[in-house]
């Protein structure tokens, strides 16, 4: 019997109980797949972990060698504030480090700037200046931790700023790990900080990439990232595609730049999104390493295996997490990282169940961490590598992930690149229209949110939650200012002077940058420079 | 003839304040809104509250819808709220959506935001809340 026949004489007279299955992202699934559904040869699509093309694992060992580094991301108020919970997550058994950042700091304002004003120290840390990078990182070897700083249109500057925190603890630039979000592209399509337009911001990132290939070997200058995307309300496929070609984007930019590929493709790292839909997840993860591999090994001639490899961090998905009933949070998170463990991520954030409502409690984050060690240490998946490799269904869906991904790239090329699609609108607009194709099935019935649209309860059981106080914008402010006002300001000014003239000479920019914090020059003082020389980019508010 | 003020159809300013730039749930409210028959006008990411009460004035809008995500909703309602009152629009119903802790939200509720939704809240109850509590302003 082969599956047509199957499928018309025995399934047809057997009924469903919907008219249609789709993933979360609306890709329809069939009832059964068998090997009928999975073509190409073993060797070509899967092959072994640690060999191209990457499928099953970039390592060889993969958990069985090392776990993935749990990385929780963390940051509020003061620098000693988020201090004290890097060291108190280090005490848990954490093994790096995430920093998040106040959006002021974000933004690339100071915490006395007039726009600041509500946000210092709430969504993140404020950091104003090197004081407050050297406070955060208090005695932390920052040789011996590797940090990620989520980060993107001021990173230069806090790339700079770790760099000097680092030169005052002793600790050489070649000995530092770490990774700055840094991924611009995806600033305009979907995450929405920026400063400058796309251009110059393409331009300072490539400038990070340069510098880093050449002076901070260990860095990984951008983590392209796919999360926001997804945030933002894509499908699956769209947060692979655009993700994918924001990262051939750095690639050619690099590549004009005269750096040969296989000298700076190997510190570019990834970040996904890890959703409810567990299967898709699992052959999302799956079909990025192959079709990087691919692409950075056609198009761009990579020898380099560590060039061709897609290494990446994970976070499960904040937009699924729901307000109502916040301990389902804990379940949802749990089979979110499961299929980041599954898809084989070599890092990975588990949200806390509280997000939806503040920034995460000392419990939340602890149940979170928690969550991360009961898969690696009780429930065995980190034994085999990749081990739902070979099912029908996952492969099926990662050959679709693939192929529907490569068609948008293809689209994307066809337009002149990632850079032109943004200023198009096109990834913006076709991400808006999957998010309320999403919101009108969610009010329809067609996709459910337990506790959202089904099986809702009349009377919620408060949960404690983190509670910023504002005294702290107050002090932060205070502390800025006192120190605006004790500087060398003739010191501050030359160094300010010397980030615009490499601003307008095409000088990289690093250098100036590092010498700038040096001299205590702020990040919105350096971000103000970045304003001038390039211009400000306003939101287009396509609907 | 001068229409009718009942006929006229309720304009709606939906704005994000603030340095965050979660526009998705701004965007599918904006959209949901327009596709129940208001005039929508949305201001884009980033605004400050005198952009927001300004455009407000120049849009002559019946409400305004604002969306907060960076948690600066304690100082950025009430900025707003006075700004309306000092140019005399007082009468601009506000209303607003986001992430906000139950205290925070009746704190909010008290000083005249008209209510506020949170995470989980559908589009058809918002429509349906408009109907009910913005009328065309004289």
């Amino acid at each position: 019997m082969d599956k047509r026949q199957w499928l018309e004489e025995v399934y047809r007279s057997s009924p469903e109980r919907q008219q249609r299955f789709s993933t979360v992202s609306d890709m329809e699934i069939a009832p059964l797949y068998t090997p009928e559904d999975v073509s190409g040869d073993y060797e070509g699509k899967l092959g072994y972990a640690g060999l191209y093309p990457y499928t099953r694992g970039v390592y060889p060992s993969m958990y069985r060698g090392r776990l993935w580094t749990m990385r929780q991301f963390g940051g509020f108020g003061l620098a000693e504030d988020t201090n004290a919970r890097f060291r108190f997550l280090l005490a848990q058994g954490q093994t790096g480090l995430s920093t998040a950042f106040d959006m002021p700091t974000l933004m690339g304002y100071d915490a006395d700037h007039e726009r600041s004003r509500g946000e210092v120290g709430r969504e993140g840390t404020s950091v104003t200046s090197i004081h407050d990078m050297m406070r955060l990182f208090d005695a932390i070897p920052l040789d011996r931790i590797t940090t990620s700083m989520t980060i993107n249109c001021s990173a230069s500057v806090a790339l700079a700023m770790y760099l000097v925190t680092a030169e005052r603890q002793g600790v050489a630039w070649e000995k530092l790990g770490g990774t700055t979000q840094n991924d611009m592209l995806k600033e305009y399509i979907a995450q929405k900080e920026w400063i400058c337009p796309p251009r110059p911001a393409l331009r300072i990132v490539t400038d990070t990439i340069e510098f880093c290939a050449r002076r901070v070997p260990r860095w990984h200058p951008v983590s392209i990232s796919g999360y926001h995307i997804r945030e933002a309300g894509s499908t699956a496929v769209q947060e692979l595609a655009f993700t994918l070609a924001d990262g051939l984007c750095y690639v050619e930019e690099a590549l004009k730049r005269g750096l040969a590929v296989d000298e700076f493709a190997p510190r570019l790292s990834f970040f996904w999104n890890v959703h409810n839909d567990f299967l898709e997840e699992v052959a999302k993860l799956r079909a990025a390493r192959r079709l990087w591999a691919r692409l950075m090994k056609e198009r761009f001639g990579a020898t380099r295996a560590r060039s061709m490899t897609l290494r990446t961090h994970a976070q499960t998905a904040g937009a699924s997490l729901t307000a109502q009933q916040p301990l389902n949070n804990i379940v949802r998170v749990a089979i979110q990282a499961l299929a980041a463990v599954l898809g084989g991520a070599q890092s990975l954030h588990t949200n806390s169940m509280d997000e939806t409502l503040a920034l995460p409690s000392e419990e939340a984050v602890t149940v979170a961490l928690r969550t991360q060690q009961i898969i690696a240490e009780e429930t065995g998946v980190t034994n085999t590598i990749d081990p739902l490799g070979g099912s029908y269904a996952v492969e099926v869906l990662t050959d679709r992930m693939e192929a529907e991904a490569f068609d948008y790239i293809r689209r994307i090329d066809e337009m002149g690149g990632m850079l032109r699609a943004i200023e198009l609108g096109f990834p913006q607009r076709e991400i808006a229209d999957a998010a309320f194709k999403y919101q009108r099935q969610l009010e329809e019935g067609a996709k459910t949110v337990v506790g959202v649209n089904k099986y809702q309860v009349a009377e919620e059981r408060p949960i404690n939650t983190l509670r910023i106080d504002p005294e702290i914008e107050e002090r932060q402010v205070y502390r800025v200012r006192k120190f605006k006002r004790e500087r060398d300001f003739s010191a501050v000014g030359s160094a300010l002077s010397r980030v615009a003239r490499a601003c307008r000479s095409g000088e990289n920019l690093m250098e100036p940058i590092c010498e700038a914090v040096r001299s205590e020059a702020t990040v919105g003082e350096i971000c103000d420079v970045f304003r001038q020389e390039f211009g400000v980019y306003t939101d287009p508010g396509w609907l | 003839m001068a229409l009718d003020v009942s006929e006229r159809r309720i304009r709606i300013l939906v704005a994000k304040a603030g340095l965050d730039g979660h526009d998705r749930g701004a965007k599918i409210i904006a959209r949901a809104l327009r596709d129940a028959g208001f005039e929508v006008i949305y201001t884009g990411l980033h605004q400050t509250p005198e952009m927001i009460a300004e455009a407000a004035l120049q849009e002559d809008v019946d409400a305004v819808g604002l969306s907060i995500l960076s948690g600066a909703h304690l100082t950025l309602f009430p900025d707003l709220l006075r700004l309306l009152r000092e140019r005399g629009a007082e009468d601009v119903v506000l209303f607003g959506g986001g992430i906000m802790p139950p205290d925070d939200i009746q704190k909010l509720k008290q000083a005249g935001v008209k209510e506020l939704f949170t995470p989980g809240a559908s589009t058809q109850e918002i429509i349906e809340w408009v109907r009910q509590n913005v009328a065309p302003r004289a």
